[in-house]
Parts: C-alpha cells; structure tokens; sequence
C-alpha cells in the first residue's frame, strides 16, 4: 500500500483537519466529526444533513456551503457515521424550519439516521424528515435485497435540493424535491481495478489486469458481473443501456453525470461523457446540463460511473443556481 | 434469579467471548459483508467494559441502557443500531431493580428481540442474528415453561443459537449488504448470527 497517510487509523480526522485548515468558511467540529456551513445554523431556512462512510471525497463535507448542505457527517472509512454525530450535526444546523437528512440506501447509514432523528426529536423537538436515495440499477431492487444503493444522483439530488431550501422552501417542499429527484435519477457504474481500504492495506479484491467489474458500487464490492478488458465505446453501452432500460428518460431533458471512481483521470472521464453523450443522442434522449468529474468516489478506485436525471423546468433552474462549495461551486 | 451482579458478568463474559473471536468473525464478514464486523463489536464492547468500569449502574434497566448507548455510540454500520436497540430495549423491559427473576430474564430478553426486529424488519430465513436470536429465546421460553431452571433453559437456549447461527450456512442472504451478492451468499455463515450466538453462550457461562 502506497497512500499519503500517516497512521491508517487517523486518515478521517486527519483528513478533516486539512479540510478546516483549506476551507476557513466552514465550521468543522473535529470530536464529532461533523462539517458545517459556518453561518449554520441559518434562521428560517430548511437545514440539510447529509453524511456516510468516508473515502467518497468530495460527497459529503465538500458539498457543505451556501447552495447545498448545511451539514455533513463523516463515519469510518465506507462505515456509516453513528447517530451521535447525526444529532450534533442536525441540532446545529436548526434554523427553525426543521431539518431534512440525505440519507444513501445502506443498512447501516439508514438505521444511524433512523435512530439519530428519533433522539433529536425527542430531545428537541425538532422536526426532522428523511430522503433514501436508492438509483443503483445494477442491484435488482426487490424483497430479497437490501434495496437499490444510492449512488451518483446523491450529488445531483444534494446540489438541487440545497438550491431548493435556500430559496427558502418549506420542510414538506423541499423533501418534496429530494423525492423527485431520488424518483428521476439512475446510476450504474464500472470498476477497472478495486480500491484499497487504509486500514485493510490491500485492495479489496483482485482484478486481473484484462478483466473489468460491471454494475459496482462505492466500497469496493464486487459487481453484477465480471468481464473481459473493453474499449470505452463499449464500456459506455454497459452502462448506459441498464439506465435506459430501468426508466424513460425521453420525455424531458436530463441532466448527465460522468463521475470518476477516484483514479481514473479526467482524459479518460471526457471521452467516456462523448461516448456516453453520443449513445443518448442516438436513443432519443436529450441532455440539458452536464457535470464530469470525480464527485462520489471510492478511494482510489480506477473506473466511472454514469448518472442520468430526467429534469423539469424546475429541477433545471435548481441545479442553475447558485452553489458555494469546496465540491462544487457556480454563480457564487 | 440473577443478581446485578451476575448480569454485569454476562456484559464482560460477551465482551470477552467478542475480542477472542475478533478475527473469526472479521474473516465470516469478508466473505459476504464489508469485513468490519469483528472489529467494531470488539470495539464496542471494549467501550462497554470501560463504562461499566468508570460508571457501574445500580440497577438491571441502567446497566443495560448503557450498554445499548455505548454501543450504538461506538459501533457504527447495521450492528450498532441492532445491538443497541436489543439492549436498550431489554434495559427498559428488566426496570430499575437489581435482581431479575428466570420470568423477567426471558420477558426482557424478549423485549430486545422486538427492538431488532423493528430495528431492521429481518424475517427467519434471511441470513441474520435473528436466525440464531429467535431460535434461542424460543428455547429460553420452552425450557422455563417446562420448569426448567434459568442455567438448563440458557444451556438450552445456547444449543438453539448454535444450530440457528449453522443454519444460516445455506441461506441465501436477504437483508444487509450480503444481500448484494445474491447467489454468491450462500455457503456463509452469517456474522451477525454468529456474534448472537456468542451473547448467548456467555449468558449460559454465567447466570442461573
């Protein structure tokens, strides 16, 4: 193992500690491992927590600012945060309007926020409502599973429904968004080589340098599939047809996200998004808005994914707006 | 009847039975989660013994309050809400009393069970702790009402945990991250049934 670490088991906080030091307009309290806005928590407006695993740098904390997230929980590497940190973070982000949790579609990251919003609320009151993200296809979504993942359109989904709550949004409205956008939005990704976890110290699994793993998610867990090494064209049909086939995305606009897994550079993400931007071209679907880059990673995993939303009038001029972010930042 | 005392005992003998099965339970996790789970009921517990160490409870619904809050604490991931609830739960079922009758052992344990299963919804057959838990309080509850005495109900509860946690072996996992893997599950002991089993042979090793 080859990383910029000191000891693996300070990576997070270490981490976090770099993060205040490079971004003085965020609060980040070190003990609880929370990220805040520094102007949180901001009276009258709908606070937004978010958090999970760490090793998805930027998602969460580089998503914390005005136009986004109020708040952003930061577990173990890939473990979920404990509900300790979700109540600090949710208390601090109360501006009176209540609170909305952002929550991915993970046993554990459901049930730390289940039970975080149950001790908020009967500590104090506050009102709290929650969003799963579930927009992995390659995860068979039926009773004999977990659930679909959350996976790219969380980014998607943070940066619109931020966007709602700083216009000033009820609780009900903007958990109405997240809805939407979580209804609207699928992912399927691909690994080309996994990704090695500090404290583990070797890679997670082994990936033969001429094989590829289809239909991944974002800790390092095998796919739906392995298959022989494939140029870029065909990666592109691998997973953009899953998407296709899961939803309509015809009907509107969409919004179309190439994400990195962690290593893949952005050379290589570009000519995946023209792949991907032709196959839409040839399927009828039409893109409004695009983002590229690594944005929800999985350490230093080589790979993408692909996320497609299908926007309205609405989600569009959320997603225009202005966002102020270490992750993302436009309009500001 | 159990005393305070001996429910304190129970605590560590778990916490004990966790760190020596550390990396059993962490390579039982690789296999099919996201190989943590010996490391972070290990620490939990670790955090467990140091409270009871610091801030010994006086009372049954204390002792096992505290318990579920460090854990859900210090945990993290599905087991920590699981565990916690379950002791949680079984602390408000005990009350604040320092002795617990057979009766009141089973109702509270009972009680935890409940909390898992609205914790995390699991039913029999999904490759979870409910599949050696369920089992083994089914054989507590069997064994008392046969007129057995606590110790011979839990070494019978502990047997039933041992045949749950084998069972789950050709399950096909339903719930929690090896459920991802579909196919690929069975042929896995399931962790979780696992560390269950362990709760509950330390409780057979040390009351009634």
């Amino acid at each position: 193992m080859k990383k910029l670490i000191n000891d693996p088991a300070d990576v997070v906080v270490e981490a976090l500690r770099g993060m205040a030091a490079a971004h003085p307009g965020l609060r980040v309290d070190l003990e609880n491992r929370v990220v805040f806005r520094g102007d949180a928590p901001v009276q009258g407006k709908v606070g937004l927590v978010s958090g999970g695993g760490s090793g998805h740098e930027p998602m969460h904390g580089g998503f914390v600012g005005r136009g986004m997230l109020d708040a952003a929980c930061a577990g173990e590497v890939f473990t979920s945060p404990v509900p300790d940190q979700m109540v600090v973070a949710t208390e601090g982000v109360d501006g009176g309007a209540g609170v909305l949790h952002i929550v991915k579609n993970y046993t554990g990251d459901v049930m730390n926020f289940d039970m975080a919003a149950e001790l908020t609320t009967a500590k104090t009151g506050v009102e709290v409502q929650a969003v799963v993200v579930d927009d992995d296809v390659a995860v068979q979504d039926s009773l004999y599973t977990a659930g679909r993942r959350g996976v790219g359109t969380t980014v998607l989904l943070e940066k619109i429904v931020g966007a709602a709550a700083e216009q000033g949004r009820s609780l009900a409205e903007v958990a109405g968004v997240a809805r939407k956008v979580n209804e609207r939005g699928r992912s399927m990704g691909m690994a080309l080589t996994s990704c090695t976890v500090p404290a583990a110290g070797r890679p997670t699994f082994d990936l033969p340098d001429d094989e590829m793993e289809i239909g991944i998610g974002i800790h390092g867990e095998p796919g739906r599939r392995r298959v022989p090494i494939a140029p870029a064209k065909e990666i592109a049909e691998m997973l953009v047809e899953p998407i296709l086939a899961d939803a309509d995305f015809t009907s509107e606009p969409v919004i179309c996200f190439v994400n990195g897994m962690g290593a893949s550079p952005l050379l290589e993400l570009y000519l995946m998004y023209g792949e991907v931007a032709t196959l839409l071209e040839r399927a009828g679907v039409r893109i409004a808005r695009s983002l590229v880059g690594p944005y929800i990673t999985s350490l230093d995993m080589a790979g993408c994914s692909v996320t497609l939303l299908r926007a309205d009038d609405d989600l569009l001029g959320l997603w225009d707006a202005p966002v102020d972010t270490p992750g993302l930042r436009w309009g500001a | 009847m159990t005393t305070q005392d001996q429910l304190s005992a129970w605590v560590r003998e778990f916490a004990r039975q966790v760190t020596e099965h550390r990396d059993e339970l962490t390579a039982l996790d690789s296999a099919i989660g996201d190989a943590d789970h010996g490391a972070n009921m290990a620490r939990g517990m670790g955090a467990v013994v140091e409270a009871l160490d610091a801030n010994p409870p006086a009372t049954a619904g204390a002792l096992f309050k505290q318990v579920g809050m460090t854990l859900v604490s210090k945990v993290g991931g599905a087991s920590g809400p699981l565990y916690g609830t379950l002791f949680l739960r079984f602390g408000t079922a005990a009350g604040e009393v320092t002795e617990l009758e057979a009766a009141g052992f089973a109702k509270a344990f009972r009680a935890g069970l409940e909390g898992v299963v609205a914790r995390g919804r699991p039913e029999a057959g999904d490759k979870t702790m409910y599949d050696a838990l369920a089992p083994a309080l089914d054989a507590l509850d069997e064994s008392l009402d046969g007129g057995a005495s606590l110790g011979d109900a839990l070494r019978a509860a502990s047997a039933a945990a041992d045949a749950g946690r084998d069972a789950t072996i050709p399950m096909l996992a339903r719930k929690g991250r090896a459920s991802y893997l579909g196919e690929r599950s069975v042929g896995h002991q399931d962790p979780g049934a696992t560390s269950v089993a362990l709760l509950v042979a330390a409780a057979a090793a040390t009351l009634g």
